[in-house]
């Protein structure tokens, strides 16, 4: 690969045209200034400036115990859905590496097929299983359970949301499951311990920095979901992005709306922020070998 | 890794669940479209193509449709150019401000939809873009650049530029050496692009349904309005579409793929 290799001769550059690279950019950055740029800039400008200058929206937003309610549950919800994915990507990716070459297309079929299908769709399809008269119901009351709510419930969301989720904490952990050295794990065996310790004290650490990874996407990504509790949740799982779509499209409160987008979006980078590092440092151990 | 056999069958058995959940909520919306009532309560009753029909002739359905694809044709062309452009860029430039410029273009990745929905919806009042074909495009573009960057990205590192040392070194000019030795080998990464730049506009609801009107409503925002409004069994006819749709389309590229790879053996 001559992109790592620092002697490649490259093509001879004219004098002058250093700057062309740049104009090559250019037309990209000029679009996310004024589609991304400029509207966070608007949005932040308009939680400080409505209705008058000051910090009064946000003032309200950590004074108004139903905010910080909703605050708090959209960390709770995103963090279960984060558990569940790991407690269910964990076993699947490895089983993904532990199969013949036909058994891992099949598997790696089933984690892309969610994308087959629109969002929308697939939320309407956990609509559909989940309602009281829906799949999941009909089924244990054809086996002589009673029937479960579980639309309009936190439960309901989180199955949902980890469904639609799981497949980025899956392929991350299989990137790095695929790397792991297993002769490591035989030579663990070899010096007496038993298979459970030798999976917890080599395979598990070797395999964290995939966890950790496809954990920030997953977080991440929940805190900021939109649609799936709005079609599946209820008012006792309102999450921060349907607090923000009221203020701004039903009460047109423009500032209070503004200020929760801005508190949403700092928790995002600031997660971001925290997690890099980690997640760099920990790629480079375990590229290490 | 060796497993006791008890190990193994609970690991097959996790796997078999995990894997149930992940497939059957996108089968589900298949027996539902053939439902001969107006309810999408489970099981469906009787068989009847008439959700099929509603989206085939219902204007609602079939304009919005029609919008999307639309909307994901132009998007896709102009997410590819524009980020194969950027791409290119990047991959020429000093490490440090590529990195920093490359951080900038992800970002719409990670920034939450809601967020940025009521940020593009606020300009777009003032410069009258809500509801325009316009508006749908430079929105859907900015949010499937990322994918098309990373897809030129991935192909342009494994790319040998001394390729092109030895196209100039024959003599052939910056434009001949692009079109006749750099194209073609980039070729899959922004074929790639295309595909997930189209998909990505196909599929965008956030931002979407901040910026539509009566006027001009794409199909995930038919869907969503439906799916809140009543229930509607087009819903699952039109996921039913759109699965066949792309299981066709995948299942032939993977054909094509398959039968090029042996060609080459």
């Amino acid at each position: 690969m001559s992109a790592l290799d620092p002697t490649t001769p490259s093509v001879p550059q004219r004098a002058g045209w250093a700057w062309r690279p740049y104009a090559l950019t250019l037309p990209a950055l000029l679009l996310l200034v004024a589609v991304i740029g400029y509207p966070l800039l608007t949005i932040v400008l308009r939680s400080l400036s409505e209705p008058q200058w000051g910090p009064q929206n946000y003032v309200w937003f950590f004074g108004a115990p139903v905010n910080l309610t909703v605050l708090q549950r959209t960390f709770t919800i995103s963090a279960w859905v984060t558990v569940v994915c790991v407690l269910c990507a964990y076993p699947y990716a490895y089983l993904m590496t532990a199969v013949g070459p036909r058994a891992r297309l099949v598997l790696v079929l089933c984690v892309l097929i969610p994308f087959w299908v629109s969002g929308v769709v697939r939320t309407l399809s956990w609509v559909i299983l989940l309602q009281d008269s829906g799949v999941i119901n009909s089924l244990l009351r054809s086996a002589g359970f009673d029937g479960v709510r579980l639309i309009r419930t936190q439960t309901g969301v989180v199955i949902g949301m980890a469904q639609v989720l799981l497949p980025f904490m899956i392929l991350p952990l299989y990137s790095v499951m695929k790397g792991i050295d297993l002769r490591l794990v035989q030579a663990a065996r070899s010096l007496g311990a038993r298979p459970s310790r030798a999976f917890f004290t080599v395979y598990l650490p070797l395999s964290l920095p995939g966890v950790y990874a496809g954990a920030i996407i997953v977080f991440i990504l929940a805190l900021g979901f939109y649609i799936t509790p709005a079609l599946l949740g209820g008012p006792r799982s309102t999450m921060l992005s349907t607090l923000v779509q009221t203020q701004v499209l039903s009460l047109l409160q423009w500032g209070r709306g503004g200020a929760m987008g801005v508190v949403l979006l700092v928790t995002t980078f600031v997660l971001l922020a925290l997690a890099a590092p980690v997640m760099r440092s920990r790629h480079r151990e375990a590229g290490r070998r | 890794m060796e497993m006791k056999p008890l190990t193994r069958v609970i690991l097959g058995l996790v796997c078999l669940l995990v894997a149930i959940w992940l497939v059957a909520p996108t089968l589900v919306v298949v027996p539902m479209s053939f439902n001969e009532n107006k309810s999408l309560a489970f099981p469906p009753q009787g068989f009847s193509w008439q959700w099929y029909q509603n989206f085939a002739t219902n204007p609602e359905w079939s304009t919005s449709f029609l919008n999307s694809l639309k909307v994901a044709s132009l998007v896709a062309v102009l997410a590819t150019v524009l980020g194969t452009l950027a791409a290119f860029g990047l991959d020429r430039m000093k490490a440090r401000p590529a990195n920093l410029l490359r951080m900038l273009m992800l970002t719409p990745m990670v920034v939450p939809g809601v967020v940025l929905a009521i940020g593009i919806y606020a300009v777009y009042l003032d410069a009258q873009l809500v509801g325009t074909l316009t508006g749908f495009v430079l929105a859907h573009t900015i949010l499937a650049l990322p994918f098309v960057l990373i897809a030129v990205s991935a192909n342009l590192e494994v790319f040998d530029r001394r390729l092109e040392t030895a196209a100039a070194s024959l003599g052939a000019g910056a434009l001949t050496t692009f079109r006749t030795v750099t194209l073609p080998l980039i070729l899959p990464g922004i074929l790639s692009g295309l595909l997930f730049a189209f998909a990505t506009s196909f599929d965008e609801i956030v931002v979407s349904l901040f910026i539509t009107n009566p006027y001009l409503k794409t199909l995930p925002v038919q869907i969503f309005s439906s799916i809140t409004r009543d229930a509607d069994p087009t819903v699952a006819a039109v996921g039913t579409i759109l699965l066949c749709a792309t299981t066709i389309l995948i299942g032939g590229g993977m054909l094509l793929l398959g039968r090029e790879r042996k060609g080459r053996l």
